[in-house]
């Protein structure tokens, strides 16, 4: 009896599992399933095997003008923030304590912020430099760029940060104790340390500027599209099936990263227990 | 700091050549006795007063010890010292050049961290190579009358270091593979090999198990005497202090306690606190008769100071090793019977109960717990201190016909002689206060920041919340940290009235 139920119990949780697991990654498993369709809609008739979609998408010239924006504004936007929040964490690390948890807390407010409220003050903000401070600004690349920046930048002081602490507190000092001054000092001493934090605060930033639609779409002019503002345009006029394979990509591209990543870690992390 | 100078007048000057302190030292090098001059420096942290007005001089080549418990501003000295805090006030000069703005980078000073500070990123070759990379020497041939070190140098110079400290084939290893002990010999090496005028080590053994730390305390005394520089050594065990220093610079509360070779803070401990912190000690009030004679415990024995007013009260010490035990005579100075007895490896430690005082005395005869002893003190054994406040002193409000405002609270004392609105000084004795396990039974809090035993009585200090120090005489224990509520027993305390110039004028008298 008391078997039974027990085997019972077993079989209610893989169900619970599964159908999570089935909920999370269906929609992504007909995505890549219909790219490689001539189906015309996703859940259609299967039609037959291609890669006529993938051969499409390279044809698509509007489609690769977006990848190149959404590239550059994503890696030009990571490099600053790395470089600004690195620099900021490393200021708030040596703050006096009163001040420190002030500064902190603040640092980090827009990373729970409502995401529509961030990019309506970007939009507001533009108009505002344009029309009142007579600024020449305008909704575009740069002001996209501008705008990533500043809202990955937070995140990275989130992965900078906890690295810092674990640092001796000394280290600085130490540096300083031998003579070389404070510019110095953070490049030979505090950057090597602080390089691993940096390449995640970076892939983090990178992550983030690729994904975003809302700031993107309110901030963009009409002629530059990025890959997320491209897939909503697609979606509102007519799905282009393109999409389905330009999707597939993205999945893949991001999965090995995160596989590679997870790789990365093993190994440092075995490099340390020999030690 | 006059006992420094009587035992240094027939130290010789080091010649030690003056190295190149960043480019501003370079025009006025003057050789100074003190090779660090530390006047009237005092420091403040959020309020706190860490340093409290502290002056200090360091002759050239010795090893000096900064002494005391933790939280007393040994460190911050050190750190005030080494560039890494600016004083609130004061100055510090390095061999007679004024250095309190000048930044670490700049200072001919190296610091030994507590927990070592080593590059995480270098190896150990690396590591020690880090400040003779970036150091200027003087030279005359070349362009601007400096050069770097050539490569060669530089390894030739990380090689006799790591010598020095015994890690001669540890160059390329990579020093997160070292141990403790090690990493802090790389620490040590990584400084030394700077030739910096002072080498400043902050509790660099802390982290130590105790063998290596007895033989890096040795290690440490060899490298001073053959590198000739000056060392500062913060610790608080005050073992490590004696048998390594020249100097030990007792501190407490921001303060110097005392200044004076290790011997002297033995055997004459300038007052209560260094005698309680240092060694073991018995500790009495006493009256000083009259010259060459003391009262304790009731008894006037002979002693061997003067100079006292009649009957003054003053602290008393005698170290534990000093009093001579015998089998009861029945005319001893102290006759008593001995409560319990520890072997502690080369002598017992026994606990003797005489005219209701509990004596510790250590001999290397045993007398067995319960067994009938008596005790006798040589006059030269008996350290007579001059007692320091016996009387708190407030400046208060008069609120009411009965009541005066202090320290945060409001106390009933008859006020007849004042008006409401009335600033005064109120004295309050050091037995007139009372402390209460229950904060809610006092009328203000405190907590408790030092206990110590004097005979008869605890004298103990509690810190209110309005920052104000009580000093209590007790015969009851209380512990550290322990929140308590403070009661003033009313008949013993004095009003006097406040007029801020007079205050100024006594207080210069008192110092």
């Amino acid at each position: 009896m008391k078997k039974k139920s027990a085997s019972v119990w077993l079989v209610a949780r893989w169900i619970i599992i599964l159908a999570v697991l089935i909920a999370i990654y269906l929609p992504l498993i007909m995505i890549i399933l219909y790219s490689f369709s001539t189906a015309r809609s996703v859940g259609g008739d299967f039609g037959s095997f291609t890669f006529a979609l993938y051969e499409n998408l390279f044809k698509n010239d509007n489609l690769l003008a977006a990848t190149k924006n959404t590239l550059i504004i994503g890696l030009v936007s990571a490099f600053i923030s790395t470089i600004l929040g690195t620099t900021a964490a490393i200021g708030i690390h040596y703050m006096r304590r009163k001040v420190k948890g002030v500064v902190e807390t603040s640092s980090q407010i827009t990373v729970v912020n409502a995401e529509i409220v961030t990019a309506m003050g970007f939009f507001l903000l533009m108009l505002f430099l344009r029309e009142t401070v007579g600024l020449p600004v305008n909704k575009g690349m740069v002001w996209l760029i501008i705008a990533h920046t500043v809202i990955t930048t937070p995140y990275v002081i989130l992965t900078v940060s906890p690295r810092l602490k674990q640092l001796n507190p000394n280290l600085l000092e130490a540096s300083m104790d031998l003579g070389a001054g404070p510019m110095r000092s953070l490049l030979t001493v505090m950057l090597p340390q602080l390089a691993g934090a940096m390449v995640s605060g970076f892939a983090l930033a990178f992550t983030l500027s690729l994904d975003d639609f809302v700031v993107t779409s309110l901030n963009t002019s009409a002629n530059i599209d990025t890959i997320s503002t491209y897939v909503y345009a697609g979606l509102r006029h007519n799905l282009k099936n393109d999409i389905r394979a330009l999707s597939t990509i993205i999945f893949v591209i991001v999965l090995a990263v995160l596989i590679a990543f997870n790789i990365m870690k093993d190994k440092k992390a075995k490099q340390q227990k020999l030690k | 700091m006059s006992l420094v100078k009587k035992f240094q007048e027939d130290g010789n000057v080091d010649a030690h050549e003056n190295e190149v302190i960043g480019e501003s030292a370079n025009v006025s090098l003057k050789r100074s006795e003190n090779i660090i001059e530390v006047k009237g420096v005092t420091k403040v942290y959020d309020g706190v007063t860490v340093l409290d007005n502290l002056s200090l001089g360091i002759k050239r080549g010795q090893f000096v010890t900064l002494l005391g418990p933790s939280g007393c501003g040994k460190t911050t000295l050190l750190r005030c010292i080494a560039g890494f805090e600016t004083p609130t006030e004061g100055e510090i000069y390095i061999s007679g050049v004024p250095i309190t703005d000048v930044p670490p980078f700049k200072r001919p000073v190296n610091t030994v961290f507590q927990k070592y500070a080593l590059f995480p990123h270098l190896n150990v070759f690396k590591n020690v190579a880090f400040g003779l990379k970036l150091k200027k020497i003087s030279d005359p041939t070349a362009k601007k009358g400096v050069r770097k070190y050539t490569k060669a140098e530089i390894e030739e110079k990380v090689n006799n270091a790591l010598k020095l400290v015994g890690l001669e084939d540890y160059g390329h290893r990579d020093v997160n593979s070292l141990s403790g002990g090690q990493q802090q010999r790389v620490a040590i090496a990584r400084a030394i090999v700077c030739e910096p005028q002072v080498l400043l080590l902050d509790e660099p053994l802390g982290a130590l198990d105790l063998k290596m730390r007895k033989e890096m305390q040795i290690e440490l005394k060899k490298m001073h005497e053959r590198l000739g520089i000056t060392f500062i050594f913060v610790t608080h065990d005050q073992e490590e202090a004696l048998t390594m220093s020249d100097i030990v610079v007792v501190m407490n509360d921001g303060a110097i306690q005392q200044v004076a070779w290790p011997k002297k803070i033995y055997d004459e401990p300038s007052n209560a606190f260094v005698a309680d912190f240092i060694g073991e000690s018995n500790i009495f009030t006493g009256v000083m008769t009259k010259d060459f004679v003391i009262t304790i415990l009731n008894k006037s024995l002979k002693c061997v100071d003067k100079g006292f007013e009649k009957n003054e009260k003053v602290d008393v010490v005698v170290r534990p090793e000093d009093i001579i035990i015998t089998e009861s005579h029945g005319n001893g100075q102290f006759d008593g019977e001995v409560l319990s007895t520890v072997f502690k490896g080369t002598y017992y430690e026994m606990e003797v109960l005489a005219s209701d005082y509990e004596f510790t005395v250590q001999s290397q005869k045993e007398f067995k717990q319960g067994s009938k002893v008596s005790l006798e003190i040589e006059p030269d054994n008996i350290h007579i201190m001059k007692k320091r406040l016996t009387i708190n002193k407030y400046i208060g409000k008069v609120v009411a016909e009965n009541a005066v405002e202090f320290c945060g609270g409001t106390f009933e004392i008859p006020t007849t002689d004042y008006e409401v609105g009335d600033e005064v000084i109120v004295y309050v004795p050091f037995t007139a206060v009372e402390l209460t396990d229950d904060e809610e039974d006092g009328v203000i809090g405190a907590n408790v920041t030092q206990s110590v035993y004097r005979g008869t009585y605890f004298q103990v200090q509690v810190f209110t919340d309005s920052d104000d120090d009580f000093y209590i005489d007790t015969s009851d224990e209380w512990d550290m940290d322990d929140r308590v509520g403070i009661k003033i027993d009313a008949s013993q305390v004095r009003l006097e009235r406040y007029s801020p110039e007079e205050e100024k004028s006594n207080e210069e008298e008192q110092k």
